[in-house]
């Protein structure tokens, strides 16, 4: 690992970091990696272009709703460049009876449970605070943008899993887990550490799945703290587990062992995916004033997609296969630029509707009474 | 409790003689027992039943699993709250004393109170947070504050406070009916007085507010152990032939203002008493509000009778710091000579 910038030294500390894929994208698991090996053999080659599609479709459509961004269309955008393989290893480990609990940059993962990405950028572009129903769209709850507090909902969620018995029966087609994804600078929040304490205590089927992109807006990680993420997960008295986030193979097998053990009633556990956050952490950031441009060239020659693909050319994928690829990607992002483009401003009504869900006299006199006061100018200039 | 069987038979009694913080035990025990969706959740409330005793037995008679002691975190409790709301779950959070919220606050404001909102009506988020507020108890900072301005000034929640046995009772079911989430603040003072509950009815809506002595000269308006100060008030002012009307709020997201607008009517006089600091507080609503809809039938301001604008006192001067029977009647003389 390199050392991030900041005024001490960071100690380096060995790590049994779990990885399939080499760099360069040859099969060679890491001595950690053995444990995993059996969930790597679940996936056959139909998994691989499936993995590999969406990690070029979602990084198209995050140049794209930048663009957006750039042109005034989107308020803001939270590029996810450099942690598809994270994302979509991860997702693929989820079943369709899990919930998914995320941050706000794990878009690949809304679309590998459904949701329409689209969706997303509604929020985005300030016509909902929200975007989906989660129950609708593979049980992919909805962003939360204060860090960390929706580590404690998926645990909270996970409890109530528990005491629905919907999971632990051993019956792996029903048994249901958590995870929930957030990030090294949310690993400093109380609210992330409550939640590991919680989830420890009551032995929630949950996974805390901390990607680990190095950067906080412009804080590195050695900021946040000076153990290797993973290692905290013992001191809460669970498993912790880092993986080469990059290493979109390696992301699915640890996470679906670890969703695995969730369902199976073995309790939590923490995965810390190694991973760079190539791009801005949004729209209004620039990376450039904080960060070595020798720090981001290491890890762009480490680019999930890149590595993976040479995987997939080493195995005999055809050209045509990785073209076509290409070409839906690119039919995608347009799809979702036109459709952005068409999304409408929602009735003022929205302000007061959804507030109490029994009526509360003071939103029913405002809504009445803005619904008058605008009312009143209808007409006023004809 | 062999007192308030309320499950069966055709014998069970009517009325009870209760102390408010059995009252709320009973209330709670009775939502436990109507749906098995409501769930109790905090610190110390399994074997020990609550530094108050308020969910004493619920333990031994519903499980760990219906009630459960959680870690020594607010955020936390709050946090999976929310998680299990979702999961169609109506937890009732205990936060041990009212200094102890502010851990919470985050969750509760930022997440509680909006979850809704956010997703346009696609989920509900019925819990209630338990709250023992307030003084007059002779205990440490942090044990003694009324914070019940910063949640009525959240959007998204409700806001509650029962005054005597029979409402906290009453109120503590419809609380955890509601499927919005209430802030339900416990006069802890008021624990141990005992008063008759009526087994059989409410009788009062939960965010009415309500008349409970009549009188002409000057309306006095509080919630919660003010309550009692205001009765005390009362008896005194009545001494010297001064009638106060005295309102119980009980509910302080919404206010229903209806008892207090035609009460101002009759008197023209209103004084609003408050263990909270006066500045940007629920008297200050109150205040405004009633001048606003009640000018022409004010014959003198609107009067806050409250806590200083400092932090809680240390115990030993805490008479002099919480408003009085005789705070609010120099009030009452201020407003009259106006």
């Amino acid at each position: 690992m390199p050392v991030t910038s900041n005024d001490a030294p960071v100690r380096t500390l060995t790590s049994p970091t779990v990885q399939l894929l080499s760099t360069d994208g040859t099969f060679a698991p890491s001595e950690s990696a053995a444990e995993f090996l059996p969930y790597f053999e679940r996936l056959t080659e139909a998994d691989y272009r499936k993995f590999y599609r969406d990690m070029v479709v979602v990084r198209k459509f995050d140049t794209e709703a930048a663009n957006l961004q750039r042109q005034g269309q989107l308020a803001l955008w939270v590029p996810s460049h450099g942690q598809e393989a994270a994302q979509v290893g991860s997702a693929y480990a989820t079943r369709a009876q899990d919930h998914v609990f995320p941050s706000y940059r794990e878009h690949v993962v809304g679309m590998i449970r459904g949701l329409d990405m689209v969706d997303i950028l509604r929020m985005l572009r300030g016509v909902t605070l929200g975007g989906w129903t989660p129950e609708e769209h593979g049980n992919f709850h909805l962003y939360t943008l204060v860090l960390a507090s929706q580590t404690l909902h998926a645990t909270g969620y996970a409890m109530g899993m528990q005491l629905d018995g919907a999971t632990a029966t051993g019956n792996p087609d029903t048994d249901a887990a958590v995870i929930v994804y957030y990030g090294d600078g949310a690993s400093s929040q109380g609210d992330a550490n409550e939640a590991l304490v919680f989830a420890a205590s009551y032995q929630t089927p949950q996974v805390f799945f901390m990607q680990n992109n190095h950067w906080a807006i412009s804080v590195p990680v050695s900021r946040q703290s000076r153990t290797p993420l993973y290692l905290r997960a013992g001191g809460f008295g669970m498993p912790g587990i880092q993986v080469d986030g990059n290493d979109v193979l390696a992301s699915y097998a640890v996470t679906a062992k670890a969703m695995d053990d969730a369902r199976a009633g073995h309790g939590p556990s923490l995965i810390e995916a190694l991973t760079y956050r190539v791009g801005a952490h949004t729209t209004a950031d620039d990376p450039t004033k904080y960060r070595d441009p020798d720090e981001l060239a290491y890890w762009v020659a480490r680019d999930p997609i890149e590595r993976f693909r040479s995987y997939l050319k080493g195995l005999g994928v055809e050209q045509e296969f990785l073209d076509s690829v290409d070409e839906e990607a690119a039919d995608h992002a347009a799809d979702v630029r036109r459709r952005a483009l068409e999304i409408t401003s929602p009735d003022r009504s929205i302000i007061f509707d959804n507030v109490y869900a029994e009526p509360h006299p003071l939103v029913v006199e405002q809504k009445a009474w803005l619904d008058g006061y605008e009312t009143s100018f209808d007409g006023s200039e004809s | 409790m062999t007192t308030q069987e309320t499950t069966s038979a055709a014998d069970a009694p009517t009325r009870a003689n209760l102390p408010m913080a059995k009252a709320l035990n009973a209330g709670l025990r009775q939502a436990m027992l109507n749906d098995p969706k409501v769930l109790m959740m905090g610190e110390d409330i399994g074997p020990l039943g609550g530094v108050f005793r308020v969910t004493e037995g619920l333990h031994a008679e519903f499980g760990e699993k219906r009630v459960l002691d959680t870690p020594l975190a607010e955020s936390g409790i709050i946090g999976t709250a929310i998680g299990l709301a979702m999961r169609g779950y109506r937890p009732v959070c205990e936060i041990q004393f009212d200094g102890f919220v502010f851990p919470g606050f985050d969750q509760i404001t930022s997440q509680l109170a909006r979850m809704r909102n956010r997703h346009e009506g696609g989920v509900t988020m019925p819990v209630v947070v338990r709250i023992p507020y307030g003084g007059h108890i002779g205990s440490i900072e942090h044990h003694q504050e009324s914070p019940e301005a910063y949640f009525a000034h959240t959007p998204g929640l409700r806001v509650v406070s029962p005054s005597n046995p029979h409402d906290a009772y009453w109120m503590m079911q419809e609380a955890i009916a509601s499927n919005d989430p209430v802030i339900f603040f416990e006069p802890k003072s008021r624990y141990w007085p005992k008063g008759q509950v009526d087994l059989t009815a409410a009788g009062t809506p939960l965010h009415a507010s309500k008349v409970v002595r009549t009188g002409t000269s000057v309306t006095v308006v509080g919630h919660g152990a003010m309550v009692s100060v205001l009765l005390q008030a009362a008896e005194l002012a009545a001494a010297e032939g001064i009638s106060l009307e005295v309102i119980d709020l009980r509910s302080i997201s919404p206010i229903d203002y209806a008892p207090i607008l035609e009460s101002v009517h009759k008197t023209g006089h209103l004084v609003v008493a408050q263990e909270a600091a006066g500045f940007v507080s629920v008297g200050s609503e109150i205040a405004a509000t009633v001048t606003e809809r009640a000018f022409y039938s004010l014959e003198a301001p609107v009067l806050r009778v409250s806590g200083f604008d400092t932090p809680f006192p240390p115990a030993a001067v805490e008479t002099h710091f919480l408003p009085s029977p005789d705070r609010v009647l120099e009030a009452v003389d201020r407003s009259l000579a106006y």
